[in-house]
């Protein structure tokens, strides 16, 4: 089974990412703020992390860097899920090492496929 | 009988030695002694008249020292010469101006209207002044006679009648020869001179005689009087009043000294030039005192020597030789008190006539259509012959004024009403002189207020003395008001009806002066020549390349002018003068600027400045001026764009406005970025729980076989949610009111303990519910406020749930504090929560703290709560702050002052 981390501040964002990784048949890890987010990273060893931007004390940029730093391979994939939606934005998202941008609110399908599309690619 | 004819040929023989000298010095003017400073000087001393002569003996003997401030006061003047007659003396002659009425007038922009004011004022001061030198000697000359004086008679019979239509003839004769009124007449100031002379020869004759003849000298004269009952105070001055009237006295005859009409014609118009001030300095006050040696002691003497035998005391310089059989010292006597009477009137008619004529009679004429029409081309006559015909007026006006209405007034109560008169000029004529934003409203509020006053406290108790007032007046008020009394006025009563008098209307004038001109603004005109004035020493120089005009006009057209006025070889003259002094080319046709402003002053010295003003408008074509030309203008000449305090005035209001509009924009668009910043905040923060309830919608959408409880869940989300959207929408609007101002507050006098237990009434419920424990302090006696109660429930609502989020989760403890602090009264909330990190403190009340650049999420749950909350509490004048607690946990406090 895939390993999903899901990192956003907001309860019903992540209620809502739960029950739709879940429901795809994803192990599914949450985390609140960046603290969270890169202990989990290095507790779980996620492949794919949903990463919210906006968040307390360590935003989302530095919690992409820090997984796109990791020397243990496989690297996660990260999918930015950010209400942040100004091309400066995403593309400093892309800069950190993305593999997707996705701006909130999002479309449940269009998030469900690309997450397959980038975990499926994986060798 | 005999002794009568005497008087008669010997009156008439000494006006035909003043014809005599005034011819000789006519016609060798040229010579340097007519241009000494000695006659200069002596030419002032016409300020002493008949009053001086008889009045001040007559004064000192009844009143006793009073009749010293007269000229005590030109004497404190004299050393101000240099400083004050200088300057009016430059400005004159730059400005060509003759009188004292035109130089005001000339001041406050060349009003029209300002100058025939001041000409009336004059003329109703002036009057009296000269009816009772007519008087002093119409009486003098009835004491030879040892009867009455002829007061049923007819004219014709009456010898002050003769003596008046002489002096009429001679004023004439030597009086307006020139047409231009800035020419010196020599032979008139010579005789003048001569009369001061005169005067007081004769008067310091019959002083010697009295105090050594008829007494054994001063020491004499006061030993012997001191048996006289009242001699103690004819010595001293009255310590009650006595100080202030001195004062004020004093000041009077300060401002005489400079402002009467007579004094501005011999000090200014005949002045031929500044050097002659330096003698003039202590000269005069030399002539004062001398003249004033002797009064004293024949004031005492007079009482000594009539005691008990009701001779009037105005009489006894002439009672006192007659009765001691000096036949021949009282003859000499009474021609000096005759020569002090005729300078006066002379010189009074002289000055007066020229203010007629060019602030009456000119305008009218050339005002009216009829009479401009019907004058064409002769305006020159007119000017000349009406200065004469004035001349002759006043004379009859006076002359009826003695018989009508002078026969019963004192020589010095009349003299020192038309000083206070004349004194009015002071705070526009002076003050102009010296202060730049004094303007023609200023001066032309204060003068009507002065000239009112003056009529009121002086001239009304007067008119009822005469008869011709009802007496009710003086006794009940003017319209019964007791405050409205003439001789006590608002009340006040020093024993001096003229000091009292004096000091209203001054003090009146004067604050209306500044007060108006303070709050109104001058017309460019105004401002050129208040500027011309004020710094005459910087401009007189310069004077012919301001800018004044600016307009075609042709040459030719302006000769014209001037030689219907000067006639053609003056005019030829002046020109030719005029252009070898500026380089101009011989032939222009058009005239410039600066020939406009020659020729105008050319004008001003016959017709004064403001009738000239009105003729060269009449040749000139002029243009309005606008600012971009007199820029232009400013920066050919560039001396002149440091002192033109106009174009600095308006290049500075120009800067003032684009800096305020530079505010402005500067404004406008850190609104307009704080406006985009909002607007990019508030639909991000629209964008989370849209996004929540797009994914449950989906999510239910998609999935027919969820489980009824996580249906149910998820459908609850998304109504949270859409609340959440809708509170945010709430607020925003709210906020977006207050800051358009939309939102009014109803204040009511509040009691704020009463508005906080209704809101935690409101909350119990909630605070129950989640188990948060609420501790109250309220302060027993606190002071009301003036607030608007449903806001500041809304204030203290809003706090009260934000401290329910961050209390602490377990045993959470909120505490609402009131009490007072300097003049305020506040309210504090307190919880036990984690508190609010320092560096956030300040920015937890910026409306979605979080800017644009930042990623980091600001404290949980402020939104727009606490901007809203520092809105409301701004909007009473108060304060919202954030601090934390001592031990733990976050304290808002705001503090609204206090009733």
């Amino acid at each position: 089974m895939k390993k999903v981390l899901i990192v956003d501040d907001e309860p019903n964002i992540i209620m809502s990412l739960e029950f739709l990784m879940k429901k795809n048949g994803y192990e599914v890890f949450i985390a609140r703020n960046g603290a969270e987010a890169i202990k989990a990273v290095d507790r779980e060893r996620p492949d794919i992390v949903i990463l919210d931007i906006m968040m307390p004390h360590v935003d989302g940029y530095e919690v992409c860097e820090y997984i796109k730093q990791q020397k243990i391979t496989p690297v996660a994939k990260v999918i930015f899920l950010s209400a942040k939606g100004k091309e400066s934005d995403i593309a400093k998202g892309y800069e950190v090492g993305a593999d997707f941008y996705m701006t909130k609110p999002f479309s449940t399908k269009n998030l469900v496929n690309k997450i397959n599309e980038l975990t499926v690619s994986k060798p | 009988m005999a002794i009568e004819w005497v008087v008669i040929v010997l009156s008439f023989a000494y006006l035909t030695l003043l014809f005599f000298i005034a011819g000789w010095a006519e016609k060798n003017a040229h010579k340097k002694l007519f241009s000494s400073p000695y006659i200069y000087a002596l030419s002032l001393a016409v300020f002493c008249t008949a009053w001086t002569y008889y009045g001040s003996v007559g004064r000192a003997a009844n009143q006793g020292l009073d009749f010293l401030t007269t000229y005590v006061g030109p004497i404190l003047m004299a050393p101000l010469y240099m400083v004050v007659s200088r300057k009016i003396i430059r400005i004159c002659k730059v400005q060509r101006i003759t009188t004292i009425a035109d130089f005001i007038s000339a001041r406050y922009g060349k009003s029209l209207f300002l100058g025939a004011f001041i000409t009336i004022i004059c003329v109703l001061a002036i009057i009296p002044y000269m009816s009772i030198q007519l008087k002093a000697i119409s009486y003098s000359f009835s004491i030879f006679s040892e009867e009455l004086p002829p007061r049923g008679d007819t004219f014709f019979k009456d010898t002050a009648f003769y003596v008046t239509m002489v002096l009429g003839i001679f004023t004439i004769l030597f009086g307006t020869r020139k047409i231009d009124a800035t020419q010196k007449n020599t032979g008139l100031i010579t005789a003048i001179a001569f009369e001061s002379l005169f005067k007081l020869f004769a008067f310091l004759l019959l002083g010697i005689y009295v105090t050594y003849g008829l007494f054994d000298g001063f020491g004499d004269v006061f030993s012997s009087a001191k048996r006289l009952t009242d001699f103690e105070r004819l010595i001293t001055i009255d310590p009650e009043h006595g100080y202030s009237n001195w004062f004020w006295l004093n000041l009077l005859s300060m401002l005489a000294i400079i402002l009467l009409p007579r004094q501005f014609h011999v000090t200014v118009k005949e002045n031929t030039n500044e050097e002659q001030l330096k003698k003039v300095v202590w000269l005069f006050p030399l002539y004062l005192l001398l003249i004033n040696l002797f009064v004293i002691p024949i004031a005492l003497g007079g009482r000594l020597l009539f005691e008990g035998q009701g001779v009037d005391a105005d009489t006894y310089v002439l009672a006192m030789p007659l009765a001691n059989d000096s036949v021949a010292l009282a003859l000499l006597v009474y021609l000096g008190g005759f020569s002090a009477a005729t300078s006066m009137i002379i010189v009074s008619t002289s000055a007066l006539s020229i203010m007629l004529s060019n602030n009456l009679l000119v305008p009218m004429v050339l005002r009216n259509h009829f009479l401009g029409k019907s004058f064409e081309g002769r305006l020159n006559s007119v000017v000349l012959r009406g200065r004469q015909v004035m001349i002759v007026v006043m004379l009859i006006l006076a002359y009826l004024y003695f018989k009508l209405v002078g026969e019963r007034f004192s020589l010095v109560s009349i003299g020192l009403i038309s000083f206070v008169g004349v004194a009015q000029f002071a705070p526009a004529g002076l003050g102009g002189l010296f202060w730049k934003r004094g303007n023609y409203k200023g001066a032309l509020t204060g003068l009507i207020i002065g000239f009112v006053v003056w009529f009121f406290t002086l001239i009304l108790p007067t008119m009822v003395t005469a008869d011709i007032l009802p007496s009710n007046l003086l006794n009940e008020g003017f319209l019964g008001l007791s405050y409205l009394r003439p001789n006590y006025f608002m009340g006040l009563n020093t024993g001096n009806f003229v000091a009292q008098g004096f000091m209203w209307s001054i003090l009146l004038n004067t604050l209306a002066y500044v007060a108006v001109s303070a709050i109104t603004r001058q017309s460019t005109q105004e401002t050129n020549q208040s500027e011309v004035f004020v710094d005459i020493f910087k401009y007189s120089t310069v004077y012919e390349s301001a800018i004044l005009w600016k307009g075609k006009a042709f040459v030719a057209d302006i000769r014209d002018l001037l030689a219907t006025f000067l006639g053609p070889e003056r005019t030829d003259r002046a020109f030719r003068k005029f252009k070898a002094r500026n380089d101009i080319e011989a032939d222009s046709i058009e005239a410039d600027s600066r020939v406009v402003n020659y020729a105008e002053k050319l004008l001003a010295g016959a017709v004064g400045s403001a009738s000239a003003r009105v003729l060269m408008s009449s040749v000139v074509k002029e243009e309005k001026i606008n600012m971009h030309e007199v820029f232009d203008m400013l920066q050919e000449t560039q001396h002149y764009i440091s002192d033109n305090k106009e174009l600095k005035r308006k290049s500075e209001e120009l800067q003032e406005a684009s800096l305020k509009l530079q505010q402005a924009n500067d404004e406008l668009t850190k609104l307009d970025r704080l406006k985009d910043e909002f607007i990019s905040t508030v639909t991000h923060e629209m964008r989370t729980p849209i996004t929540s309830i797009r994914a449950f919608s989906e999510i239910l959408n998609d999935n027919d076989d969820l489980e009824a409880e996580q249906h149910g869940q998820f459908l609850k989300t998304i109504i949270d949610e859409t609340e959440r959207m809708e509170r945010l929408i709430n607020q925003v609007l709210d906020l977006e009111k207050m800051e358009s101002g939309q939102i009014q507050l109803t204040l009511r006098d509040l009691r704020l303990n009463d508005v906080t237990r209704d809101a935690l009434n409101s909350m119990q419920h909630l605070l129950k519910e989640k188990q948060i424990k609420l501790v109250t302090q309220l302060h027993a006696k606190l002071p009301m406020i003036k607030g608007d109660r449903d806001r500041l429930m809304q204030v203290i609502l809003n706090l009260v749930s934000n401290a329910m989020k961050f209390c602490d989760p377990k045993s959470g403890e909120i505490r609402i504090v009131t009490g007072t602090n300097n003049g305020s009264v506040e309210l504090s909330v307190l919880d036990n929560g984690p508190g609010v990190p320092v560096e956030s403190q300040s920015l937890v009340f910026e409306a979605f703290y979080q800017a644009e650049n930042q990623t980091l999420k600001k404290p949980e749950g402020t939104g727009l709560g606490l901007t809203i909350c520092q809105k409301i509490i701004n909007m009473h004048d108060g304060k919202i702050w954030v601090k934390n607690g001592i031990k733990k946990g976050a304290v808002v406090t705001f503090s609204i002052p206090r009733i």
